[in-house]
């Protein structure tokens, strides 16, 4: 007995020093998504041999799992210094209370200013006014696009116009009954090209202080027909059951253009060499502009957090043009800071280059915590259009109904100016 | 007596504690918030919930989205049950056939799917299924049918969840079943065989009556099983597409996960409750005509 308990008095101590050897550091936790919570490391390093005392220790948390994980550790209080947030999650958390305001690290530091960055993508971090996380990498959705299939039709440039965008389409169904013009990913829940097509079109997505639906705008309106028009003339497929994939389909030549990020540009070369030199990115064909989705992740400070001053270190060291262009090399996150877009391994690349340009012209969503249950809805019900499960009409009336009532909620918050309790 | 009632209470205690602060105590929260509005607002900030007594309720009933959901689970109930039944006491008389050889193997074989977990059968039945390179559509064009877009298209996507769950469930069924085959006493087939009866007509008026309590346990187990659809849904297809697939229990899990609009799930959940508590009484009425009582 005495044995045991000098054994645990022992373990005891080990434990009580080993915490106190930790506290002389201040340690912060950092959540980060997917692969760049993997190969961030090297980058994390840097900083802690800049910065001694400070330690950063980084948990890899899975796209999937993310968001639930975030909501629980909210509940919880359980949430880490410093966090990676898609853009679009930003309004929902700052409605929450759970983000700190980066008004004054955006005053204060030499090195972050609003001009740095792309301005879609600013805007995304704004709520209310006030900035809430600072863009870390951006995408967008560009047109790729099979250069040769184009040329055979007659299309030595992408298409720039809509009209001319349909024109193509309908010349490649006719040169190749097995093939179709565009991919817009509608069986993977994407609901990215109907809101560019919006954007594009200079519609609106909501009307009246984002409190109700405008799916009914005309603009709006044309924009969702014409997206619908696309699968109803068979210039895109419903369904995959005549592709192994999207990438070959792309590769086999089924498939002419396809809407997608960033990401493809490496799955692409990697996965269709044989490819090289046939494909190319281009900005989306212009309705009134050609304006795609501000994608991309930011870097956010929780509230309750005990380190601001090291997290406030951490997010100026992520906005360094130089880390940016690390991270690029990394992860192939396009950087947020453009002036890391100068750096050779970005410039010589034209298909990267092509983001660039359509990165001037991004428009943010709407910056509340019930965007991404709208864009599912958006997504949802066009899907029954295509499907001709209900006329357009229809689809487009109970599409807006739909976003009234999920927006009832934000109504009577801001009636009885409960939305935004409190700002630091 | 009353000493020995004491003790029975004191040592029911931790369990009916953690039965209370575990079990009951959500339930009883879950029914309050179904009369409210709480979501992802509420979540740190109560005052920005409201009490809007039945509208979830009437939402519920209102929802097309739920109606299809409860269609859907229907449907797979009611289709995969009984099959799922079937199959197993099929594989079961197969087994108990004394000419056949390596029982233990097939035995093994039929009821590993039973163990093994949902997500790696969902990962090698995806590939199974895949519109392609899927072996099924391999073996469907091979015999010169058009392959079919299993998982892709909103009318065979629940035929082919079903087929999975047969697959990965049947293998129970036939363990209880194969248990109740042993209790049957041989006597009986001894009986049948002298009044001239064939396997058939053994399995008819022998095996199949002598299995009713049996069946009946089954049955009762594969239904309670098969009305909280769920796993299948959500690891291989998401509801889709076209929520055809959308299970009730999926459907509560993404407006309450997904979205966080706890009192609307809240309010889901307690319907499929009354709907479940109504199965069960009609399930109960049905024993007690044919036993003559409840049990």
């Amino acid at each position: 007995m005495k044995i045991r308990l000098t054994g645990l008095l022992i373990l005891v101590c080990l434990i009580v020093s080993s915490c106190y050897n930790g506290s002389e550091d201040i340690k912060l936790t950092f959540w980060a998504m997917g692969s760049e919570g993997e190969k961030v490391k090297p980058l994390i390093e840097q900083f802690e041999a800049e910065n001694p005392g400070i330690r950063v220790k980084v948990q890899a948390v899975p796209w999937g799992a993310a968001y639930e994980k975030l909501m629980t550790a909210y509940a919880g209080q359980a949430l880490p210094d410093v966090c990676q947030l898609g853009n679009t999650w930003i309004p929902q958390f700052a409605m929450l209370g759970a983000l700190t305001s980066l008004d004054s690290l955006v005053t204060a530091s030499p090195i972050i200013d609003a001009e740095n960055y792309f301005d879609g993508s600013w805007q995304t971090s704004l709520v209310n006014g006030h900035i809430y996380g600072l863009p870390w990498y951006v995408d967008t959705r560009l047109l790729f696009y099979r250069h040769d299939i184009l040329t055979e039709v007659g299309f030595e440039q992408p298409p720039q116009t809509w009209q001319q965008w349909v024109e193509m389409s309908r010349r490649v169904r006719e040169h190749n009954e097995e093939a179709y013009a565009n991919f817009f990913s509608l069986i993977f829940n994407d609901w990215h090209v109907p809101v560019i097509l919006i954007l594009s079109n200079g519609g609106q997505l909501l009307r009246e202080n984002d409190c109700y639906g405008a799916f009914d705008d005309p603009k709006t309106f044309e924009a969702l027909r014409y997206y619908v028009d696309f699968f109803k003339n068979e210039f895109a497929p419903r369904s995959m059951t005549e592709f192994v994939n999207v990438y070959q389909g792309f590769t086999e030549g089924r498939l002419a253009t396809w809407i997608t990020g960033p990401w493809n540009i490496n799955q692409l070369r990697e996965r269709a060499p044989e490819l090289k030199g046939k494909w190319r990115t281009a900005p989306v064909p212009a309705g009134q502009g050609a304006v795609s989705t501000a994608g991309g992740a930011s870097l956010v400070i929780f509230k309750t957090s005990k380190h601001k001053a090291a997290a406030r270190r951490f997010l100026e060291f992520m906005s360094l043009p130089e880390t940016q262009e690390t991270f690029f090399q990394l992860t192939n996150g396009l950087p947020a800071v453009k002036s890391a877009w100068n750096s050779p391994s970005l410039r010589n690349d034209p298909e990267i280059q092509a983001f660039f340009k359509q990165l001037e012209s991004v428009a943010a969503t709407p910056a509340i915590a019930e965007w991404e249950q709208i864009a599912v809805a958006i997504q949802v019900y066009m899907e029954k259009a295509i499907y001709e499960q209900l006329t357009f009409e229809e689809a487009i009336s109970e599409l807006n109904r739909e976003v009234d009532r999920i927006l009832e909620r934000r109504r009577w918050l801001l009636q009885e100016n409960l939305l935004f309790l409190e700002e630091d | 007596m009353r000493a020995s009632r004491q003790s029975i209470l004191l040592f029911l205690t931790p369990a009916l504690g953690g039965m209370l602060l575990f079990v009951f105590m959500p339930i009883a929260a879950a029914l309050l918030i179904s009369f409210t509005d709480f979501d992802i607002y509420s979540l740190g900030y109560f005052e920005r919930t409201r009490v809007i007594g039945l509208d979830n309720y009437v939402r519920v009933f209102n929802d097309p989205v739920f109606w299809t959901a409860v269609l859907n689970t229907l449907y797979f109930v009611g289709v995969g049950a009984p099959l799922t039944i079937v199959v197993g006491l099929f594989a079961a008389l197969a087994l108990n056939v004394p000419a056949l050889r390596f029982k233990r193997l097939f035995r093994m074989a039929f009821f590993l799917p039973v163990v093994t977990t949902l997500i790696a059968v969902a990962v090698v039945w995806r590939y199974l299924y895949h519109p392609r390179y899927g072996l099924i559509n391999y073996a469907l064009i091979s015999l010169g049918i058009e392959p079919v877009d299993w998982l892709g298209d909103p009318q065979w996507a629940m035929p082919a969840l079903i087929l999975l769950a047969i697959w990965k469930n049947f293998g129970y069924s036939m363990l209880i079943f194969m248990a109740g085959l042993q209790a049957i006493p041989p006597s009986l087939y001894e009986a049948a065989r002298i009044d001239g009866a064939g396997w058939w007509q053994q399995q008819w008026y022998v095996t199949i009556p002598q299995l009713a309590p049996t069946t009946l346990f089954v049955t009762v187990i594969t239904l309670i099983g098969y009305f909280q659809f769920f796993a299948e849904p959500y690891v291989m297809t998401q509801g889709g597409p076209l929520n055809s697939t959308l299970s009730v229990v999926l459907y509560l899990y993404q407006q309450g996960f997904r979205w966080w609009q706890m009192g609307y799930a809240s309010a889901i959940a307690f319907v499929l409750f009354m709907m479940f508590a109504a199965i069960s009484i009609v399930q109960m009425l049905i024993r007690q005509r044919q036993y003559g009582q409840l049990i």
